[in-house]
């Protein structure tokens, strides 16, 4: 058949921080409310709900995007990380680091999508001017820091993953 | 969002026959930037979404000597990085690159860019019934304008909030359209329409109908592109105004042009008007002040939006300059 056509609850396979994962979901289901409400992992915030804000940013096959603006349903077979899932092999990873040690952050709704969106800068662009770290995460509000502690705490974390610091 | 049946088609064929029929009832999904958001605020409930992204080829992207041939599902990140369109097709990337966030760009498509919904906040309001939803009044007319169109406007007022759209008619491109009886070729120029003509939709697009490619003929000699485009939010957010300029030069005089407006007009607006400024002309920044306000000759603004005409008069000019190089 040339359709397949999905109502009520369909299955969906896909890796979540690197694990297969298989879930239950209607078609409505956005990513955001099926990582938070069905796999449980409330790492990923829903701020705005329609893609001005960025705290439910992960990353969908590499790529930074919003998960309030992904079906769930349209993830089959893809590979999904998390803010869970971005570790270091001893603890933290240099950003998550920084973003301690630089107080980029105050009430920390925002944080896990600036440390996704910020990982995804840093693995396309290891060497960042300012104004592409700001335009990088013009995507990312926060309402708290004002952006330059964020701003310092990236340029930081570049420097440590480039062996500088 | 109100529940639905998702369909993923596995051919054009099956796609458009779908569409067409479940006419009203299916809508068709491409990135989701601007259906979703529709959805979550019952703007748009359909009983049957079709996922155009399981649909083969939809998604390629070449370039060679006879131009760009665009899948309309290549995304907006694609296009802005790609070197042969910064460099010969600049307003299209300079357009792509200034579309939403990092986010949205990457997951935003350029068929679903063209064929986007208005922002107009009493068209998005849930609770309004305005006129592009079928009821009978443009709230905007009497209401908060601020961000309404100045030029080609009524009976509805929205602006058209494509930026790529813009670029792409400036450079003279074409999209094909396949539907349930036949695949055409339209200049996008011909692919919107004003309010006069149809107030709830903004394209040509039949039931069934969908873009399937975008044709950008390869520019001639001499051409060079910009879009400029002023924010009321600078990080990223709509045109409040928008110019994409092409400039032929030939012995530093414009041997051809095109001006086309964002942010202004329910449609990405063509200047003829200043288009007849810069024909034959060297650009000079007396030219390119010239040139603005013959593209807002015409302009009637609302109550609260008087400042973009002085606005885009000085978005042409800019625009202009930096694409002559003076």
């Amino acid at each position: 058949m040339a359709i397949s056509l999905m109502s009520g609850k369909v299955t969906v396979s896909a890796t979540v921080n690197g694990e297969p994962t298989e879930w239950l979901c209607e078609p409505r289901e956005t990513l955001l409310e099926v990582l938070r409400d069905r796999l449980g992992l409330t790492g990923t915030k829903e701020g705005c709900s329609n893609g001005n804000c960025g705290a439910c940013s992960v990353l969908l096959d590499g790529r930074l995007v919003n998960s309030c603006l992904v079906l769930a349903v349209e993830t089959e077979g893809a590979e999904i990380t998390t803010v869970e899932g971005i570790r270091g092999e001893k603890g933290l990873t240099p950003v998550q680091r920084s973003f301690l040690e630089e107080a980029a952050l105050q009430c920390g709704f925002c944080t896990p999508g600036f440390i996704v969106a910020a990982t995804a800068l840093l693995q396309a662009n290891p060497s960042p001017t300012e104004e592409q770290i700001r335009w990088w995460l013009a995507g990312n509000l926060c309402r708290c820091t004002g952006y330059d502690k964020i701003v310092r705490a990236v340029q930081k974390a570049a420097a440590e993953m480039r062996g500088e610091a | 969002m109100k529940s639905f049946e998702f369909v993923n088609p596995a051919s054009l064929r099956s796609a458009i026959s779908t569409l067409a029929s479940a006419g009203e009832k299916a809508k068709l999904l491409a990135g989701g930037i601007d259906l979703l958001g529709e959805m979550k605020d019952y703007i748009q409930q359909p009983d049957i979404v079709v996922n155009l992204k399981t649909v083969p080829g939809l998604n390629r992207l070449t370039a060679d000597r006879r131009g760009l041939r665009i899948g309309p599902l290549v995304t907006l990140t694609e296009i802005a990085e790609h070197p042969v369109i910064r460099a010969n097709y600049t307003a299209l990337a300079e357009a792509a690159e200034s579309v939403g966030t990092p986010q949205i760009r990457n997951v935003g498509t350029i068929g679903g860019n063209l064929c986007q919904r208005p922002r107009c906040w009493y068209y998005r309001d849930e609770a309004v019934v305005c006129l592009k939803k079928g009821g009978s009044v443009c709230y905007a007319v009497e209401g908060e304008n601020q961000f309404n169109a100045v030029l080609g406007g009524g009976p509805s007022w929205i602006v058209h909030p494509s930026d790529c759209a813009p670029a792409l008619i400036a450079l003279n491109a074409s999209v094909e359209i396949t539907g349930p009886q036949r695949r055409r070729v339209v200049p996008l120029e011909k692919f919107f329409t004003l309010p006069t003509q149809n107030v709830l939709q903004e394209t040509i697009l039949e039931s069934g109908e969908i873009v399937t490619q975008i044709i950008v003929p390869a520019p001639a000699a001499g051409t060079r592109s910009h879009y400029m485009k002023v924010r009321h939010k600078e990080s990223f957010d709509w045109a409040l105004s928008g110019a994409a300029v092409m400039l032929q030069l030939r012995n530093r005089r414009v041997a051809a042009c095109r001006v086309v407006l964002s942010g202004v007009a329910p449609i990405p607006w063509r200047s003829p008007e200043a288009e007849a400024v810069l024909r034959g002309k060297a650009v000079t920044p007396q030219v390119a002040m010239q040139a603005g306000q013959a593209a807002m000759a015409k302009a009637r603004p609302l109550g609260k939006n008087a400042y973009k005409v002085p606005l885009t008069r000085n978005v042409v000019k800019l625009a202009v300059l930096k694409t002559a190089g003076v």
